[in-house]
């Protein structure tokens, strides 16, 4: 699973950075969501004992949780928080991309088209 | 009240009243005059009562711990010598700020002046009372930037920008290197404390580190006291009004290089760094700026000059390194401080009553102001040293040190003619001063004709010539006492014997004086015709100006050099920036691996693959990609695309034991995808084939750099991730989490204990975040314009619209209401089943997958359902969608429920719980932290909600901009 997952997240990634470095303004957000997907995985998949399939972190009622037994909680609310800040800036990334369509007339990412 | 408070109370009054001031009306210039008069007389009454205290020598102190763990406090601390210069900030003051109030024009918003004076003063007096060297620092820069905005107080006019803008360049970059001196201080000590700084000269003067301490605290000094080569912001300086003038460079803001100078005497002084490096700056300053001032044909300009020059003098005395020469400087400090101030008061009189300070057209005004005449007189003889009077006496001092031997060297040696030279010049711009404007024929083409001012505003004048007076003919008597204590506080060990009396006999530096008195007159008889020819400047000299170099090597850093490092260094496109940071990501990545050799993948067992999880990333990586390559021309196939990679992820999530994140992901990928559909109806439309043929050579190379990076980080990561999934993490804090989130967070939900319990404060940052988000996506949308081409309806509307109105029987909107009858209403019922969704999701949360956040984009998913099935005007008709107030009313409740454990005594946000029995739903949590969930609930869904509703307003918008426009035609 390990070996899928890094590939998946290695594609994530080349995609991303892909879009990133191209010249239109929405290509660049797809890029940030692809690149913030990537990110997520990543740290989520640093957990302590690694990937595990069948131990969501939730306790049994009245229980104390044995860490050897479910997954790693940390990364997880790390990744929680990272999905609904990347929400907001995705939001407000593309704001600021159709405030500056509408204000240079263009969707390049430097407010004009290149000579 | 203890002395200390004391301290504290005379520091904090200033700041406090020029709070006051700045709220008043803008006319109101009585009010603001006698609140920053009571300020300053209060000022001067604990400088009075905290006299005695120090009788016995022992500083005051006031202590407050700030940064204990850095060795910082906040320590004011008052010896002698900081009593003398705050007595002298208040006082001067006081007198300013009575002559301002009748200098001041009635148009002036005066109220803003004496605000900024107040600041200025406190400001000063933080210099002189900072028991600590960064606090020192500190206050330094405060009066850097009040004098400034003092200095450009009359910004309308240019030279008066220029003159702040340059006195705040030269002195606060002198602060800056101050600050570094004083870090090397504290490096060498061990202590920013004041006192223990004053125990440590050996340590110091020892110290490798002591010339660099010593020539960045010489800057900081020397630019704020006007030293050669710093001096000339201090004339353009003179565009300030007429009481700034006579507050900053006669008691205060050059006076604070004197005081950092015999703050830190007693440990830097007496070496021959300190000697050739304050001797000859001090004696550069004291003879070009009397030389200078006797060519100058503006009033306040000579005044200024001469300021330089006594400055110089103040200085090359504390540079000589001995305890007399010091004692002769504080005096001296003092006599400038009154003489200075009153003899700027009188050409503030004499511009205010005639229109002009130039000295070609004033002459002859004795006969029309009699007794300002008289007073400026004996204030310029103090000035030119003429016996009877304060600077005399201190002259003297001068003179006497002048002559005593001090290293042996051959500058040491040639003092006595210095000295003389410089009293020479000094008498000679004196008696300009004099003669030029009082005596002569009287004025012809002046703006006002001239007469006695108000009696309010020659009073400061008249007080500080009494003073003048009473010290030149009765020194021991009268200052003999202050000067003591001052001494006092300078030289802790016995201080040298010195005589303050006006007559010592016949003796070299009476001679000196006598020959100063008769050369000057000489001298000043030989230059009159070419002064009265009426050029600016002395000769030679004239051509070389300070403000001219000042600009010019501005110019050159900021502007050229700036220029040319952009132009070869630099880009304004994006896309380049982008390489480099990535590339340096890649860089910053690779460099632990090339730093400690390669390190291979872990040996931890793999986890076994299932079949579906690897057709999953097939389908993932194929969306991934294929994302990025339509993402150009095909924009709705990419964002699909994109939806893809997140379902993907979604799933990725739910396989491998991470629900809470499963249900998250899916919900912000719903609304997020609503979002850019939203955003893709402004886009404009892509032509294809920018290229016809084939892209040219460089856009291919571009390409392929691109490619080569964007390869090398993707396979970079899945190294990295490969390598880190396959070794164990064996420290962390998750089992303290997992151990403690049902006894001490009440949850069995771990990942929600951990968001709105042990890690709440960062819950509550992240909310706010998001808030902002909001807001900022709100008032950008406000003056959202689109682009023209954008603003006509999509084709399929118009389509519809034409056939609409063309069928007799249809009205337009009709058929897209046709179209959608059906999903319309399960839509409609869908909101309540969604919103009890949410309640259930917000409600489970602390035990099981779901909470705050997952809650509110669900239920903000359920508005926005509305506004597709039924558009935005239906919506807002039936329903009101407050979103500002759920925002408001979301991070209240946070705040306020993490403030609640004040009230029992607990830091913020420490969180309570525990089980409720209710009827029929039985046993339901009941922590606070589901409060403070609440509050976070509340809030996604008002960020959300107001993030979609002003992306949808902008086609209403637009609908409205093309019916303007068709109604136009």
């Amino acid at each position: 699973m390990e070996i899928v997952l890094s590939i998946g997240i290695g594609l994530f990634t080349a995609s991303g950075v892909w879009l990133l470095l191209r010249p239109r303004t929405y290509q660049v957000i797809i890029g940030l969501s692809l690149l913030s997907y990537a990110v997520n995985l990543f740290i989520f998949a640093m957990a302590g004992g690694g990937l595990r399939v069948d131990g969501p972190p939730i306790l049994a009622p009245g229980g104390v949780g044995d860490p050897a037994k479910i997954a790693d909680p940390i990364p997880q609310a790390l990744v929680l928080t990272a999905i609904v800040i990347g929400f907001a800036m995705t939001a407000l990334f593309l704001v600021v991309l159709l405030a500056a369509r509408g204000r240079t007339g263009t969707d390049h990412v430097d407010g004009r088209e290149p000579d | 009240m203890s002395h200390g408070t004391l301290l504290l109370v005379a520091l904090l009054l200033p700041f406090i009243g020029s709070l006051a001031a700045g709220f008043l009306p803008t006319h109101a210039r009585n009010t603001a005059a006698i609140l920053a008069g009571s300020v300053a007389v209060a000022g001067i009454g604990i400088s009075v009562w905290l006299y005695t205290s120090l009788a016995d020598g022992a500083p005051v102190q006031f202590w407050l711990s700030w940064l204990p763990m850095l060795g910082l406090d906040f320590t004011l601390r008052l010896d002698g010598l900081a009593w003398l210069f705050a007595l002298l900030i208040f006082g001067i003051g006081a007198l300013v700020v009575l002559y301002a109030r009748y200098y001041m024009s009635r148009e002036d918003p005066v109220p803003r002046f004496f605000s900024f004076l107040l600041a200025f003063m406190g400001s000063m007096v933080g210099i002189v009372l900072s028991g600590n060297l960064i606090q020192l620092v500190f206050f330094w820069e405060l009066t850097s930037l009040f004098s400034f905005l003092l200095i450009g107080y009359w910004h309308h006019t240019a030279s008066a920008r220029d003159g702040a803008r340059m006195a705040l360049t030269v002195t606060g970059t002198g602060g800056l290197c101050l600050l570094v001196g004083v870090l090397l201080i504290g490096r060498i000590v061990g202590s920013y404390d004041i006192d223990q700084v004053l125990e440590s000269r050996d340590l110091i003067i020892q110290s490798d580190l002591y010339v660099p301490a010593l020539v960045l605290i010489l800057l900081g000094a020397f630019t704020k006291s006007a030293q050669f080569p710093f001096h000339f912001w201090l004339p353009h300086a003179m565009t300030a009004p007429t009481p700034v003038s006579a507050y900053l460079h006669s008691a205060t803001m050059v006076k604070a290089g004197i005081f950092l100078l015999m703050r830190l005497w007693p440990v830097m002084s007496g070496t021959d760094a300190w000697f050739y490096l304050v001797v000859p700056a001090g004696l550069v300053t004291l003879l070009l700026g009397a030389f200078i001032a006797i060519f100058q044909q503006d009033l306040k300009g000579l005044l200024a000059y001469s300021t330089i020059s006594h400055l110089g003098l103040i200085t090359l005395l504390l540079g000589l390194g001995s305890p007399l020469a010091a004692v002769a400087a504080i005096f001296h400090t003092l006599n400038h401080a009154i003489f200075k101030a009153s003899l700027f008061m009188a050409a503030g009189i004499i511009d205010h009553e005639t229109g002009t300070r130039d000295l070609r057209k004033l002459s002859g005004l004795y006969r029309y102001m009699p007794i300002t005449a008289t007073l400026a007189m004996v204030a310029a003889a103090a000035m030119a040293g003429v016996p009877l009077v304060n600077g005399f006496i201190s002259k003297e001092m001068f003179f006497a040190e002048a002559v005593a031997e001090h290293t042996g060297s051959l500058l040491d040696d040639s003092l006595p003619y210095w000295a003389t030279l410089a009293g020479v010049f000094s008498v000679t711009y004196s008696l300009r001063f004099i003669l030029g404007v009082f005596f002569g024929p009287p004025p012809v083409n002046l703006p006002h004709r001239p007469h006695e001012p108000a009696h309010w505003m020659r009073f400061p004048i008249e007080l500080l010539v009494l003073i003048c007076l009473l010290i030149g003919i009765v020194p021991s008597l009268t200052v003999g006492p202050l000067l003591a204590t001052a001494v006092k506080g300078l030289l802790d060990a016995t201080p040298p014997y010195y005589s303050l009396a006006l007559w010592h006999g016949f003796n070299l530096p009476l001679m000196m004086s006598l020959i100063a008195m008769a050369g000057g007159v000489v001298l000043y008889l030989g230059l009159r015709r070419y002064l009265e020819s009426g050029i600016e400047g002395p000769p030679i000299l004239r051509d070389f100006k300070g403000q001219r170099i000042f600009e010019k090597v501005l110019a050159t850093l900021s502007w050229q050099w700036a220029r040319a490092g952009e132009a070869t260094l630099g880009t304004r496109r994006l896309q380049p920036q982008m390489r480099i940071v990535i590339t340096l990501a890649v860089v910053a990545a690779l460099a632990p691996f090339i730093a400690n050799g390669a390190v291979g993948t872990g040996d931890m067992p793999g986890t076994p693959l299932p079949p579906g999880f690897a057709l999953l990333w097939l389908v993932g990586g194929i969306c991934a990609l294929g994302a990025a390559y339509q993402a150009k021309y095909h924009r709705f196939a990419a964002l699909v695309l994109v939806g893809g990679a997140g379902l993907v992820t979604c799933v990725t999530f739910a396989w491998l034991s991470a629900p809470d994140l499963a249900v998250t992901q899916l919900l912000v990928e719903i609304v997020t995808t609503v979002l850019l559909l939203l955003g893709l109806r402004w886009l404009p439309k892509r032509i294809e084939n920018v290229y016809p043929s084939r892209p040219p050579l460089k856009v291919l190379l571009r390409r392929y750099i691109d490619l080569t990076i964007a390869c090398a980080l993707g396979g970079l990561m899945a190294f990295l991730a490969y390598c880190l999934m396959t070794r164990p993490l064996t420290q962390s804090v998750s089992r303290f989490f997992v151990e403690r989130a049902y006894s001490e967070g009440g949850g069995t939900n771990i990942i929600n204990v951990i968001l709105v319990d042990f890690r709440g404060f960062d819950t509550m940052g992240e909310i706010v975040v998001l808030c902002l988000a909001g807001l900022t996506v709100f008032a950008l949308l406000r003056r959202f314009r689109p682009a023209p081409e954008s603003i006509e309806q999509p084709e399929q509307q118009r389509i519809q619209h034409a056939y609409d109105v063309a069928t007799p029987d249809r009205s337009p909107g009709d058929t897209v209401a046709d179209y959608m009858l059906i999903p319309r209403l399960i839509m409609h019922w869908l909101f309540p089943v969604i919103a009890v969704m949410a309640v259930y999701l917000f409600m489970r949360g602390h035990d099981l997958p779901g909470g705050g956040f997952a809650a509110g984009i669900t239920l903000s998913i359920a508005f926005v359902v509305q506004y597709m099935a039924s558009g935005t005007r239906w919506v807002e008709d039936h329903l009101r969608v407050l979103p500002l107030r759920w925002m408001g009313m979301g991070l209240l409740t946070s705040c306020a429920t993490g403030m609640g454990s004040w009230w029992f005594g607990y830091p913020f946000l420490t969180s309570h719980f525990q089980y409720v029995e209710l009827p029929y739903i039985g046993k339901v949590p009941a922590a606070s932290a589901l409060v403070f969930d609440l509050g976070v609930f509340a809030l996604v869904v008002g960020a959300t909600v107001l993030i979609l509703i002003a992306l949808a307003h902008q086609s209403l918008r637009s609908s409205r901009a093309a019916q303007a426009s068709e109604g136009g035609e």
